[in-house]
């Protein structure tokens, strides 16, 4: 089943799922929460899925890779100002920048390997994040990038506005179903192997004759892109860019969420830790200031006892069903 | 001429020499055995000849081309493959996984990232019969981890084997193996030395005088005798340094 599944483009789960994301906007209300909450879910899970492309896939852990998303939404609302108001003009120069800035910062990290890889990474975040601080006149500094509009997504024959938080839900979701089948089947090709080869080892992968630093480089660019292209989305939901998005404490959540949800064995895991952690904070969020500590507890208790995760956890549990 | 040959190779890492001065040749066809006491730059010697380490000074020449400044993956790439002496195998993948990730083919699409390797009958298809060529034919769906020592040892051959070398180094094969898994793979090198040059180090004696065309000692990062096993047998250095004890 999971051989043949790695085989589609398209599988049975995803359709399941994309069905179920599409239904949200007719219930959410109901259950007291809002649409927009589904287009942060959406937004957080395609940054999630290209993070876990890093960490998941090839085993190389970021702990700035906020930098990438935000330079992703600052492209977004540059690009808007400067250059064309055209909505795949921006998130095409969004997915650029970012993709760009992670080929760069790539080139001088892939030579490395586990905590020296890692803190570059850190550092690297650290520099983007002064940049778009200090940088008042491109980046608005700790303000950050206001008025950015939500372009309509324009199709020559019919043009969809996207104002309407609803609206933006379903185009989010478009990109969400469009990101997933193209890093499901990159996961399960011969590029996907070689990086979880790489993952397992990196000296046996190069006795092998693959040159591991250029997986290694391309990979970083990649997630980058990918989490530039959710950046841009989150600067179009949000209608600005700020600083924030690319601290040291946002490029952990994205860990924490990766982590938690199970991305270290499952396509899925990312998206279930991102659905847990917005969902904790708003529901949770509304009883008690603290509830980060309780998410803090969860990730704690999930790395002590389960460090595979929910999805990890699911697995188990379905195998001894089975 | 030699196929493989190391001309004056010496690694020092900081103030400390691993190898003073190594000069090796190995000939097309043979199978060369390097023996030596523990710390005597055997492994060391391996990291250069597969682009590991970089020697301080010397040259690797394969079939005339030097090898000096090429990485691990060039030098592999160019026909040089090796086992570990600590066994270095991609434990989440299935044995076949293992060596389809290893076949030239394979490589060859590293970088494709538009198809699906699963259903791929022509990758699946040559990565057994390397799995048959070693006896894992039954165990291809089975994860590395999940097999047993001897046969973790045979799949890093195969691995190894899969990536069609015209070298194959193997690091202390028989490390680990019972009586009837080191006859196993006796059998299994004695096999493949008719169509490939092998090079291998190894503390088990036995072994090594009973598959080696030739030997090289390696002691204080030097190679101090060579010959065929029958010469080391008589030699009198191998001799009083107990190196070439026999069951």
């Amino acid at each position: 089943m999971a051989q043949a599944d790695a085989a589609r483009l398209v599988t049975p789960a995803m359709l399941g799922l994309w069905l179920a994301l599409a239904s949200v906007p007719l219930w959410i209300d109901r259950v007291g929460l809002y649409p927009y909450l589904g287009v942060e879910i959406l937004i957080w899970s395609i940054y999630a899925l290209a993070f876990n492309l890093l960490l998941g896939t090839a085993g190389l852990v970021s702990f700035g890779h906020g930098a990438y998303f935000g330079v992703g939404a600052y492209a977004f609302g540059l690009a808007q100002f400067n250059l064309s108001a055209n909505l795949w003009v921006c998130l095409g120069v969004a997915v650029l920048a970012a993709g760009l800035a992670g080929l760069l910062v790539g080139l001088f990290i892939s030579h490395r390997r586990g905590i020296y890889y890692a803190f570059m990474t850190i550092a690297f975040g650290q520099i983007f994040w002064t940049i778009a601080i200090k940088a008042y006149a491109i980046t608005g500094g700790e303000d950050g990038l206001l008025k950015i509009a939500r372009p309509p997504a324009d199709f020559g024959i019919a043009a969809i506005d996207l104002h309407d938080n609803v609206a933006l839900y379903y185009f989010v979701l478009a990109v969400f179903a469009i990101v997933v089948v193209a890093l499901w089947r990159l996961v399960h090709s011969p590029y996907g192997q070689v990086l979880a080869a790489i993952r397992q080892s990196e000296t046996r992968a190069a006795h092998l004759g693959y040159p591991v630093w250029r997986y290694k480089l391309t990979v970083f660019a990649l997630s980058a892109a990918v989490s530039g292209l959710a950046g841009a989305l989150f600067a179009m939901a949000q209608r600005s860019a700020f600083p924030d998005v690319m601290s040291v404490n946002q490029s952990g959540l994205i860990v924490m969420m990766t982590l938690v949800g199970g991305g270290l064995v499952s396509f899925w895991g990312p998206v279930i830790g991102v659905l847990v952690y917005i969902v904790a904070r708003d529901v949770i969020g509304a009883l008690t200031f603290a509830w980060m500590l309780y998410f803090g507890l969860l990730f704690m208790a999930v790395m002590l006892f389960r460090p595979e995760g929910i999805a990890g956890m699911a697995k188990s549990f379905l195998a001894r069903w089975r | 001429m030699a196929l493989i040959e190391a001309q004056g190779v010496h690694v020092r890492f900081g103030d400390r020499v691993v190898l003073e001065e190594i000069d090796l040749a190995v000939a097309e066809g043979e199978l060369h055995g390097i023996m030596g006491p523990n710390g005597a730059g055997k492994t060391t010697f391996f990291n250069v000849l597969t682009g590991r380490v970089k020697p301080s000074r010397g040259r690797i020449r394969l079939d005339g081309e030097d090898l000096a400044g090429l990485g691990p993956h060039e030098i592999a790439n160019k026909g040089v493959a090796r086992s570990f002496q600590i066994m270095t195998l991609f434990d989440e993948f299935t044995a076949r996984e293992n060596v389809m990730v290893a076949l030239p083919a394979f490589r060859a699409r590293g970088f494709d990232a538009r198809r699906a390797v699963a259903g791929d009958a022509g990758l699946a298809g040559e990565a057994d019969e390397v799995l048959a060529s070693v006896g894992l034919a039954e165990k291809s769906a089975v994860v590395a981890k999940q097999l047993p020592y001897g046969e973790r040892r045979a799949l890093e051959i195969a691995v190894a084997l899969a990536q069609r070398p015209r070298v194959l180094c193997l690091d202390e094969p028989t490390s680990g193996l019972g009586s009837d898994g080191k006859q196993r793979l006796l059998e299994l090198i004695r096999s493949l030395r008719t169509r490939l040059t092998i090079v291998a180090i190894e503390h088990e004696m036995d072994f090594l005088f009973s598959l080696a065309d030739r030997i090289s000692v390696i002691h204080w990062g030097q190679v101090v005798a060579r010959g065929t096993p029958r010469e080391l047998q008589a030699n009198e250095w191998v001799r009083r340094s107990n190196l070439g004890r026999f069951a």
